[in-house]
């Protein structure tokens, strides 16, 4: 009977917070001429990865930025929010295809397993570079390993938050990708159309960051109800 | 062998020694492409390559970095081999006993630069990678000083007196000058291993200015702007007042050789080989800013960026040389080995007997 009744109490509590949660919707846009972007030349001179570009070199592509200023890749979050639910979360997934990272920006909560995949066939070696000492410690083991064609998974998870930690591979020095590591899971990534959602808010006041690992950070505070609430950021050359 | 007679000149071992000091210039220009190339950690494991013996490791797997710096790895053993067979020649062939001790110091040095090398890939450290490089360049000067010593000219140098005395004065500029072109390829190693491209792009300005700003608001606007294809890191005010230094640096190193090269020329008289040796020094720099130039040009070209690592490394040398040369000009011979020798009185071969005049 005890066994029932806490369930219905667990369950009522539950339904609550989800009643009293809600979502921070936005945009991020850019506003003026981004950095022209570089062509990736040397990708062509190693004849598998060339393979995959018909002699036609791909881009970096630092800022996602679309025809309306959209602005893609930029972390939303919200600051000092803890209780990562990283340990339950499905993991995060990020490959290596045609000699690129993809993706390039990826967010991860503390906990949460990042697997690395390698998809070509050519050998990657994996090298991540934590400024975290916990992250590093935590990752000793592969904290720069070799990942041979179509090799076994790598797999990472990461202890503390940490802002855009490098991942790079040094057979092919073009190669790079960047992982934010948040602590809780209000957090959002803008895709090509620039817009974030991060869900469940319970109510409060927070302050929101947006980070773009070259644009930088611009910050807001707001307070959450129990309805949706709107915010956008605008970033602007600097 | 008797070893108090003078050292006698024996051309395989001299042959033997430029050998070794070649293929050390070219392990440097080996180096200094890894490191262009950012492929210093390439290769995640040392003493092995991706888990195979490095001397097994399939040519087929030799791709991208990976190929800087496993030949690196290669030549590097070859050097070292090369180092402990000189070594254990000159201790048991050279009557000198302190060219033997050199020999040893030689092994330790090859020794504590693959560890060094090893290191820095297993703990992940580019700091070590600083020693590294500039632990290279000391046993450069340490094995053209072998060679040099070995030579038929160096033997016939300690053998005859006839020669110009160097005026400690000028041994000083050149000592001077030689430390600072050494610090200065020590800052330079500490450019490369910092692993953010180029600092300062601009030149002779540096954003713009003579000075750049390096307040947090003008490192986040350069960094905005930065877009790099290789070695995408922001980069630090460390970073930009240490190739400010390394600009200052070149000026002074520039100037002081151009005042070695006229006081030697004016002090010892043009046609004398350390005149001469001071004059190549000079062209030497030249080319060296050139290539330190067309560096920031050329984005930091691995070939032009590796050649100026190079030519960094050969004024080292030739400026550590002199000083050899110059210090030997400026000590007496002993008599006794010398005029015991030649009275016949220790049964010593001719100073010269292979090859001498």
């Amino acid at each position: 009977m005890n066994k029932i009744l806490s369930i219905l109490a667990v369950g009522m509590v539950g339904a609550c917070s989800a009643v009293s949660a809600a979502d921070i919707i936005g945009t991020v846009t850019y506003k003026g001429a981004a950095p022209a972007e570089k062509t990736i030349t040397p990708i062509l001179d190693d004849p598998t990865c060339g393979a995959s570009y018909n002699g036609k070199a791909p881009t970096t592509h630092f800022y996602a930025v679309g025809a309306n200023g959209e602005f893609g890749d930029v972390i939303v979050s919200l600051k000092d929010t803890t209780g990562s639910t990283g340990a339950s979360a499905a993991p995060a997934v990020m490959d290596q295809k045609a000699c690129l990272y993809t993706p390039t920006i990826l967010t991860v909560q503390t906990g949460q397993k990042l697997i690395v995949k390698n998809s070509d066939p050519v050998l990657h070696n994996v090298h991540l570079n934590p400024t975290v000492a916990e992250n590093e410690k935590a990752n000793e083991a592969s904290i720069n390993a070799a990942q041979m064609p179509n090799g076994a998974d790598l797999n990472y998870s990461f202890v503390k938050p940490e802002k855009f930690l490098k991942f790079q591979c040094d057979v092919h020095p073009w190669m790079f990708a960047w992982v934010t590591i948040v602590d809780s899971p209000y957090y959002s990534q803008t895709g090509a159309d620039g817009k974030f959602v991060i869900k469940n808010v319970p109510p409060g006041k927070y302050t929101i960051v947006a980070n773009h690992r070259k644009a930088g950070e611009k910050t807001q505070d707001i307070e959450v109800k129990d309805a949706s609430v709107t915010i956008n950021f605008t970033f602007e050359p600097k | 062998m008797n070893k108090n007679c003078p050292a006698k000149y024996n051309p395989w071992m001299h042959y033997f020694a430029i050998a070794t000091a070649i293929t050390t210039f070219l392990l440097l220009g080996l180096g200094g492409l890894v490191t262009s190339h950012e492929a210093g950690m390439s290769v995640p494991d040392w003493p092995n390559t991706y888990g195979y013996n490095m001397f097994l490791f399939p040519i087929g797997k030799w791709v991208g970095g990976v190929f800087y710096e496993h030949t690196h790895r290669l030549l590097a053993s070859a050097v070292g081999l090369l180092t402990v067979v000189l070594a254990v020649w000159l201790w048991l062939r050279d009557v000198r006993r302190w060219m033997g001790q050199l020999g040893v110091v030689a092994v330790l040095l090859v020794i504590a630069q693959g560890v060094l090398g090893g290191l820095r890939v297993r703990w992940h450290m580019d700091n070590l990678g600083v020693f590294h490089g500039t632990v290279a360049q000391v046993f450069f000067i340490l094995v053209c000083a072998l060679a040099l010593l070995t030579s038929r000219w160096w033997l016939q140098l300690s053998a005859e007196r006839n020669w110009v005395s160097v005026p400690a004065g000028l041994r000083s500029l050149f000592v001077a000058t030689t430390v600072l072109i050494f610090l200065q390829l020590m800052l330079g190693a500490t450019m490369r291993h910092q692993h953010a491209g180029l600092a300062i792009r601009d030149f002779p300005l540096a954003y713009g200015q003579w000075w750049p700003d390096t307040s947090p608001e003008a490192m986040a606007r350069y960094n905005s702007q930065r877009v790099e294809v290789v070695a995408e890191t922001p980069v630090t005010a460390f970073q930009i007042v240490l190739q400010m230094f390394h600009r200052l640096g070149a000026l002074a190193i520039f100037l002081a050789v151009t005042l070695c090269a006229w006081q030697a020329r004016r002090q010892l008289g043009r046609r004398d080989g350390l005149a001469r040796m001071a004059a190549a020094w000079h062209g030497l720099l030249i080319l060296q800013i050139g290539l330190g130039i067309e560096t920031l040009h050329s984005n930091k070209a691995a070939d032009i960026a590796t050649l100026h690592v190079m030519i960094g490394a050969l004024s080292l040398v030739t400026g550590a040389l002199w000083c050899v040369i110059a210090f030997r000009r400026s000590v007496a011979t002993p008599k006794l080995a010398g005029n015991r020798a030649n009275s016949g009185e220790l049964n010593c071969p001719a100073v010269l007997a292979l090859g001498g005049k």
